[in-house]
Formats: C-alpha cells, structure tokens, sequence
C-alpha cells in the first residue's frame, strides 16, 4: 500500500466538483471513488467532505435532491449546476497550468539552474 | 434558496444533516461488515474516519453562511434564558443601565438641540451678530444707531438689521397688560430669512420719522387678545399710549433674546429717544447676513474698515473702537455652552461607572460559569463562538437598558429644562430626535461591548482538562486582578465626582456668604412705567413721578421707596466714561464707571453704607449744582484716597461742567456674587434723577424701577402697592416683580444647579462605587472560604480573617483613590475655567470628601469580611 498523502489546499473542492460531474452521487460514494481513484493516495478526510460538499451547494455549484438508493433507502444526491461546470473547467484549466509549471521547474537539472 | 428561507427552514435542515451523516455512517460500516469485521466494531471504524460527528456537525452549518444569524438568534434565546433565570441581577443591571443611559440620553438631547443643531432659519450659517469693541470697556454687543446706519449702507458683504428692546401697556384691546416689545429695523425679518405667519413684514418707507404708526404682534398675543381671528391684520392696538396698525403676525416661538409681544418699527423712536442720534449711546444690537459670495472673513475685512473710516471721521466717539461680526449660533448660545459640555462629561462618569459595575456582575458571573463554558470548549464550541455569545448577552442587556434609558429621558427631559437656571437658550426647540436615538443606541451598545468584554476574553482556551478537573471554588489570578482593576476605576470616578461636588459645594458656601454690599431682605424692586398721558412736559414728569413716590410711601407696611435705573444684579446697566483732570484722556481711553440714577431714599431702601459726606436731598434737584455720589472703588481708583468728598470729576454724559462729589458710599457687588469680582466696570456712582436734563426725562421714564423696603414680608405689599400706582387712567402696572433676595440667589443660580446637578451624580457614584466594592468583596471572598476554612482550623481568629479581606479591599480603595486624586486635580481646573468665583480645589475638599468615600467603601467592604470571618471551618472544607 502507498503512502497516503494529505490535499493540497483547496483541492478538495476540485475533486468534488469532478466526481459529481460523472453523474448524481452522495457523500459516501464521493469519498469511496475519490479514495478508489487516487489509488488510495488521496487521503479523504471525510470529517471535511461533508462541510466542503455544503459549502460548494451554498454557493450554487452544487444542486442537491433526497433520491432513494438501490437499496431502498433515501440519500441526498448532489449534481453539478451549470454554474458547477464553469467553475470546474476554469479550476481544471489553471490547475494543469500549475502542474505544468510546477514539472518544468522540477525537471531543471542542478547545473542548469546555475 | 436565499438565506431567509435556510433560516426559515433551520430545524428541517437540522434533520436531513442529520440524516445524511448517518445515511454515510450505515453505509461505512455495512461495507466493513461485509469485508468481515464485527457490527460493533464496524460501527466504531466508521465513526473513527468520520470523526466526531457533532464537530462535523458544527462545519457544516458553518458552511451554510447563516451562521451568524442563526448563531445570534440562538444567543439571544439563551441570553434571555438566563436573564429569566436570574430575574434578581437582572433588574439591578437594567436598573443601573438606564440610569445611566437615561441620564446621558437627556444631557445628549440638550446639547444636541442648543448646540449642534442649526438655527431655524434659512442657511443659518450665514447669519452673524455683530459686535463692537473698545479698549476701554472691552467688547460691547451694543451699535449706536448712527454706526449702524452707516455700517448697513456702506456693507457689501453683509445685509445688516438691528433690533433694541422697548415693552409698554397694552391698553387695547383687553385688559391693560404690560407686554415687552422689540423695536426692529425694516429688514430685521427678510436678513432672518422668514416671513409673518399672517400679513407682512415692515415696508422700509414705515422704518422712517414721522410714518404712520405699525405693529407686528407675537403669534401668542395674537391668540390672546385677538383670537386668532386673520381680520387682526389692520386693527388698532394701543401699546405704550399711542395707536398702532397691525399689519402682521410674527411665527410661532420667534424671539430674538427672550419672548417679546409687539414689534415696532425702530427709526420713529427718532421723535423720543435722544439717544438715536448720539454716536456713544450703544444700545443696538445687529446681526447680519453675509452676503452670496461672501464668507465670515471677508465680511469681517470689511467691518473692519468700515470701522477705521468711521473712527476717522468722528473721532470723538469711534477712536479704536472696532467692529466684529461672529456667527449667530455661537452668539444666541452664550456660555451656556461650557456648562453643558461639562454637565455631559460628568453624566458621561456616571455612565462609565454603571458600566465597570455592570461588567463586574458579569464577570462575577462568567467565572462562576467557567466550567460550563470549559465543557463547551471540549465538546467542541469555537473561542470566538462563546466570545460571541457573551457579548450578545450583553449587548441585549445594554440595550434594554438603553430602551429603558430613552423611555427615562423622554419623561424627564422637559422637567430638566425647565428646571434650567434662568432661561436656557433654545430651550422651545429641546426634544428628542432621531440624532439622540441614534445617540442612545450607540451608548447602550459600546456599553454593553464595555462590560461585556471582559467576561468574553476570559472564556478558556487553554487548560481545559485541569479546568474541568478542578473544583468549582478554584479562581484564576487574572481575574480577581480584573475584579481588583474595576473596583479601583469605580472609585477613582466616584473621587472625581465628589472632589468636583466637594468644589462646587465650597464655592458656593464661600460666595453666600460674602457681602453684597447692601442690606437684602425686606426690599422688592420692580419696572413701572408711567401711564403716557403724563408723559406731557418735563415739569409734569417730575411731578408725576413725585407722587408715585408719594403714593407708594403710603401703602401699609412700606416703610421708604426710591426710584432707580438700575437695579443691582438685575439684568441691564449704564456705564459711564468720566475723569478727574480738567483735560479729557483720549477718546475710548477714559476710564468707566456703572452710573446709577436714583431717588434721595435710595440709599436707606438699599441699606448701603455711607462713608463719607451725605447723599442726596430735596435740595439736589434741576438748576442747582449737579452732584454726584461715588463709591469706596471710585474714589480709590481716581483719587487713591477715600477721602474724596468736595472733589471733583467730569462725567460729559451728565453735564458739561464737572460734577460735585458729595459723599462716598459702600461698593455692591452689582454683577452678582460670583460675578462682581470678574466684571471689567466695578466702579459705582449714583446722580440724582431730579438732576436729569428734561429732554432726557421722557427717556428716563421708560427704563425707571420702583424699590422699597418694607416692615412685613416684601411679597405682602405688592398688591396694595399696585393697586396704588395704577394711576388714574388705570394703565400703569408694576412688572419684573423681584425681591432682593431673590435676585441675589438668582445670580448664584448656576452655581447652584451646578452643585446640585453634580451633588446628585457624586452621590451616585459613591453608591454604585459601594455596590461595586460590595460585589466583587462579597464574590471574591465567597471564592476563598476553602482558604479561610484551612486558615481558621489551623488557628487563625476571625479577627485576623476579617482583617485579611478588609486589607484585601483597602488596597483597592487607596490604588482607586490615589489615581482618583489625580483626575480630579485635572476636573478641577476645567470647573475654573467654566465657573464664575469657582475657587482652587483646596486640600479640605479632599480632606472631606475621601474619608467619606473610603468609609462608605469600608462600610461596603464590612460585611463580606464578617461573613468570612464567621465561616465555620468544618463545613468550609468538606466543600473542597
């Protein structure tokens, strides 16, 4: 098992947003499939998902409804709104850019920095 | 959803948190069992990754972003728990705020009123009065009706219009009533900017010698004698003898200094009044209104010049005198100003004290709920959230007390005003407005953040455990310092209040008792004005005046009667240029004494000394030798000597001959008790009115006061005496009826308002001081009973407990005194510099007033030391 790592700050809204992007989902499926895709690097923590998912539903990136499970019970199902969607791209867009720049200057070796 | 709705929803948005969390839990922990572990054990994993789900809880209504209201509306709720709860505190603190609040509330609204809110007039800014200044008198508000008609033509910058004052009997219609008049120049109403209710303004062809009589009346005498009927407009009124046409109404609560009846039109008074055409007769007053373009400055450039070209030109009267223009507010308000600041500074202590005593049961309070607050830490309550939460409770306590406060001043604040000494400038335009609102609820609020402060820095952070461990009776240091801090403020308050009151009451012992220079009681004066159908020649004059005299001198119980110009400490005076050599100083360089005209039994109605000489007789009268009589001050200062009898002085308003000095008398203090010894114009002469020139006479009958000394009760005589004097057209009546000794308390008025004003918050601060010591003793001694139990079972006596709390709050009380002594050193020197005859604060002040403080402070302190004195060691430490 690799060693988890804990998030950068501020992108756990990023990753939500991405999630519930596939498709309406509750709070538990988005911390199995952030924790399922990361491959288990991603250390969730799931005492923050809960107040981060009220948060982005506050501000209108996320919608809400209670839709029942396939085991029959009711669940809140979030979905990403229109206004969701931007905000993820332009999150996404600036987020490469960061990890683009981030490589390039890692990737200078120790004699060319002189 | 807006975030009304997510309030409004609160309690279902509560559920579905609720449900959703566990709906994550179930699923967690189903999954774990799946994978093989136990339920119980699942269950606890799943909580474990969770977290605790009560601090989950927590974030995410903070995320909703309502916290805050709903945060505020649930403090509120509990702040008005706790406050049933403990009905007791409660009311004292409410009780406490709104006197305070109260009583800040009313001063406020009085300042607001008299000195920031703008006249009623249009563009007040622009209005000044104008006044004139000379070297010798210093500065006058008074214009000779020459330099203002000058001033009024050749101004540029300023629309200038004077006004003098006049009164006379109303004969008709209705009942003969003596009323005070105004006579105004034409364009006094347009240079205010307003306009009669009804009718119109003077025309300035009616401004003129010789025009047809006019009259503007008061909205109330129009009431009074007209009935408010509009068909007043062009009716007769009889005023001072002659028939005037009504030709407008002034508004309601107009008045220029103090209420007036009828206003005249000024320049026909040409026909009586020699002093129109003399350049030194200063009795105008002017305001002006600067004109579009111009500001204060240059209108004040150009007076100034006027002045210059003036003083070239009539050298003789207008040599360095100059003229200033001021802005009107500043002039109507006076000094009152002074006073009411430092009134607001005081009533300010008081609230201040309120507050450390507020905030002294609180804290009492917040440190008895230590451990509640130390529970709700562990479970998970933020700092900043229980900071909050205290000071919602007293911001919701302050401001109840502030509603409490405005419902108290709105009561009290007309009965403060007419209790106001004299009459307080503006006092008709005092009411509560949406400023003193706003006021009130900012004091109560930074009240309530004052007193609340304390108790919310001291909810715990660190050391929770230990906190919660401990026992309830442990106290932290820090805060029986805070407890010792407000009791040393408190009293060093109380020390400023009660050195100030300890001054005022000192000064105004040492005033009444000084002599005023003439015998007080058993004397009334009063204005009377002789019925006009006398007013015919001189000789009818003196003869009428002669038997008015002779009337009075009859009346049962009077016992001799004098006539006068003017009466000492009444308002009005004349002063007169006069000197010794028969070369004249310089113009405006002589010096000036009050002159006073009078009847030969003036001096025994007064009861003033004679020292030298005699005083005047039936002998003194017009065609013999015009004398006068001066007093100590005179002599010594024109003569060095007191021996001045035989002497003579020129005084030129009098005759042009010098004057024969006849006798030397006692000075009186003309200006008031306090006053007198500030006044520029101390000394006194007296000449007889039998001596005053017939074409001054007519004059001289307006402005002459009757004065008698009577063998009953002063007040008794009015009566007769008016019935009397009514003279036999019935149309002469005595007005401005004062006995002396009225009018000697009347001139320590202030001072007296002063001290009693001060007296009551001084007395108040002394009891909140006591009731503060009181609590914090009472609750920091209560937090040692464990300590004094060990003490007294290891042998201590109770004498020696007692003496343990009782040094306990003696250090309070000096440390409070001690900076107390300072403050008050500071209040001192403002009260000088404010009040008339205010002596230095002298260390006998402080020799009363801090052992009275330190005694009611022991006495305060006397019962929680017996209390813990009598603790019964057995039962002390079982508590522990």
């Amino acid at each position: 098992m690799p060693e988890k790592s804990d998030l950068p700050q501020g992108t756990l809204d990023l990753l939500i947003l991405k999630v519930v992007a596939l498709g309406a989902v509750h709070g538990y499926a988005i911390a199995q499939r952030l924790e399922q895709v990361s491959r288990g690097v991603v250390q969730v923590p799931q005492g923050s998902l809960y107040p981060a998912l009220h948060r982005l539903e506050n501000r209108g990136l996320l919608a809400a409804d209670w839709e029942e499970t396939e085991s029959g019970r009711e669940a809140k199902f979030y979905r990403l709104t229109r206004k969701g969607r931007t905000q993820l791209e332009t999150e996404a867009a600036s987020w490469q850019r960061l990890i683009e720049a981030v490589g390039l200057v890692l990737k200078l070796s120790e004699g060319g920095a002189k | 959803m807006t975030w009304w709705q997510r309030l409004w929803r609160r309690r279902k948005m509560e559920e579905q948190l609720e449900k959703e969390l566990r709906f994550h839990l179930d699923q967690h922990a189903s999954e774990l069992i799946a994978q093989g572990h136990s339920p119980n054990e699942a269950q606890r994993q799943a909580r474990l990754a969770l977290g605790g789900p009560e601090q989950v809880k927590e974030k995410c209504r903070d995320a909703r972003g309502t916290r805050w209201l709903e945060d505020l509306l649930q403090d509120t709720r509990y702040a008005l728990r706790t406050f049933r709860q403990k009905p007791g505190f409660t009311a004292i603190a409410l009780l406490l705020l709104a006197l305070g609040i109260g009583a800040t509330t009313v001063m406020f609204a009085v300042v607001n009123s008299v000195l920031l809110r703008p006249l009623s007039y249009p563009e007040p800014d622009r209005l000044v009065t104008l006044r004139v200044f000379t070297e010798q008198i210093g500065e006058l508000w008074g214009f000779s009706n020459l330099d203002f008609g000058d001033a009024k033509r050749e101004s540029l910058t300023l629309a200038l219009a004077a006004w003098t004052y006049g009164g006379g009997t109303i004969s008709e219609p209705g009942e003969a009533e003596y009323v005070n008049g105004r006579q105004i120049s034409a364009e006094l109403f347009s240079t205010l900017g307003i306009s009669p209710v009804q009718g119109r303004a003077f025309r300035p062809d009616e401004d003129r010698p010789g025009a047809a009589p006019v009259a503007i009346i008061s909205y109330g005498l129009w009431q009074r004698d007209f009935g408010g009927e509009p068909s007043a407009i062009g009716k007769s009124l009889v005023y001072d003898g002659k028939p005037y046409t009504v030709v407008g109404i002034a508004p309601v609560g107009f008045q220029l200094d103090g209420e007036a009846d009828v206003f005249t039109p000024l320049e026909p008074r040409q026909n009586t009044d020699p002093r129109m055409q003399n350049r030194r007769a200063r009795f105008l007053r002017v305001l002006g209104r600067l004109r579009p373009g111009f500001g204060l400055a240059e209108g004040r450039a150009e007076l100034a010049l006027i002045a210059r070209h003036l003083a070239e030109e009539y050298p003789k009267s207008n040599t360095g005198l100059s003229m200033i223009a001021y802005p009107l507010q500043k002039e109507l308000v006076g000094d009152v100003g002074s006073t009411l600041w430092l009134l607001l500074y005081a009533v300010g202590l008081v609230l201040l004290i309120t507050c450390v005593n507020v905030a002294s049961l609180l804290l009492a309070r917040a440190v008895s709920r230590e451990r509640e607050l130390a529970m709700r830490v562990a479970l998970g309550a933020g700092r900043s959230r229980l900071a909050r939460q205290c000071l919602t409770e007293s911001a919701i306590l302050g401001l109840g007390g502030g509603v409490l406060g405005v419902v108290l001043a709105f009561v009290s604040i007309h009965p403060f005003v007419a209790f106001w000494p004299g009459s307080l400038p503006r006092a008709q335009e005092v009411h509560l407005d949406w400023r003193v609102l706003v006021f009130a609820v900012g004091a109560s609020l930074l009240s309530g953040l004052l007193f609340g402060l304390a108790p919310a820095l001291r909810v715990p952070v660190r050391g929770v455990e230990q906190m919660l461990r401990a026992g309830a009776r442990s106290i932290a240091g820090s805060s029986r310092r805070l407890h010792s801090a407000f009791v040393i403020s408190e009293i060093a308050l109380a020390v400023v209040l009660l050195v100030s009151a300890g001054m005022l009451g000192h000064t105004l012992l040492a005033l009444s008792s000084l002599d005023p220079g003439f015998n007080v009681h058993d004397v009334i004066a009063a204005r009377f004005a002789l019925s006009p159908a006398t007013l015919g020649n001189p000789e009818q004059v003196r003869e009428a005046w002669q038997d008015v005299l002779d009337r009075a001198r009859r009346v049962p119980g009077v016992d001799s009667v004098t006539l006068a110009d003017i009466i000492p400490m009444r308002e009005g005076e004349n002063s007169l240029p006069y000197w010794t050599t028969a070369t004249p100083p310089p113009p405006n360089h002589e010096p000036v004494a009050l002159a006073s005209c009078v009847s030969p039994d003036y001096l025994k109605v007064m009861g003033i000394p004679l020292r030298q000489g005699r005083f005047f007789n039936e002998h003194d009268r017009i065609g013999s030798e015009p004398v006068v009589v001066i007093d100590e001050n005179l002599a010594q200062h024109a003569f060095g000597t007191k021996d001045a009898v035989g002497k003579r002085i020129w005084i030129p308003a009098m005759s042009p001959s010098p004057v024969l000095i006849v006798g030397i008398v006692g000075h009186v203090r003309h200006w008031g008790l306090a006053g007198d010894d500030q006044s520029r114009v101390r000394d006194q002469m007296y000449y007889p009115f039998a001596q005053v020139p017939s074409p001054l006479l007519h004059f001289f009958s307006s402005i002459m006061s009757i004065a008698a000394r009577t063998t009953i009760p002063p007040l008794k005589v009015v009566q007769p005496l008016g019935q009397q004097l009514r003279g036999a057209a019935g149309d002469q009546v005595l007005y401005e009826i004062r006995t002396m000794e009225q009018l000697v308390s009347a001139s320590l008025a202030r001072q007296r308002f002063l001290l009693l004003l001060f007296g009551i918050f001084a007395g108040l601060a002394l009891l909140l001081a006591c009731i503060g010591i009181y609590g914090v003793l009472a609750y920091l001694t209560g937090q040692r009973v464990p300590e004094f139990g060990v003490r007294i079972a290891l042998g201590a006596s109770a004498r020696d407990v007692m003496r343990l709390v009782l040094r306990q709050s003696l250090g309070m009380i000096f440390a409070g005194v001690g900076v107390g002594i300072l403050a008050a050193l500071a209040a001192g020197r403002l009260l000088m510099h404010t009040v008339d005859g205010m002596r230095p604060t002298e260390p006998s002040t402080f020799a009363i007033m801090i052992p009275l403080l330190v005694a009611a402070a022991l006495f305060a302190s006397f019962l929680p030391a017996r209390r813990a004195s009598r603790i019964d060691p057995m039962s002390a430490l079982r508590q522990e």
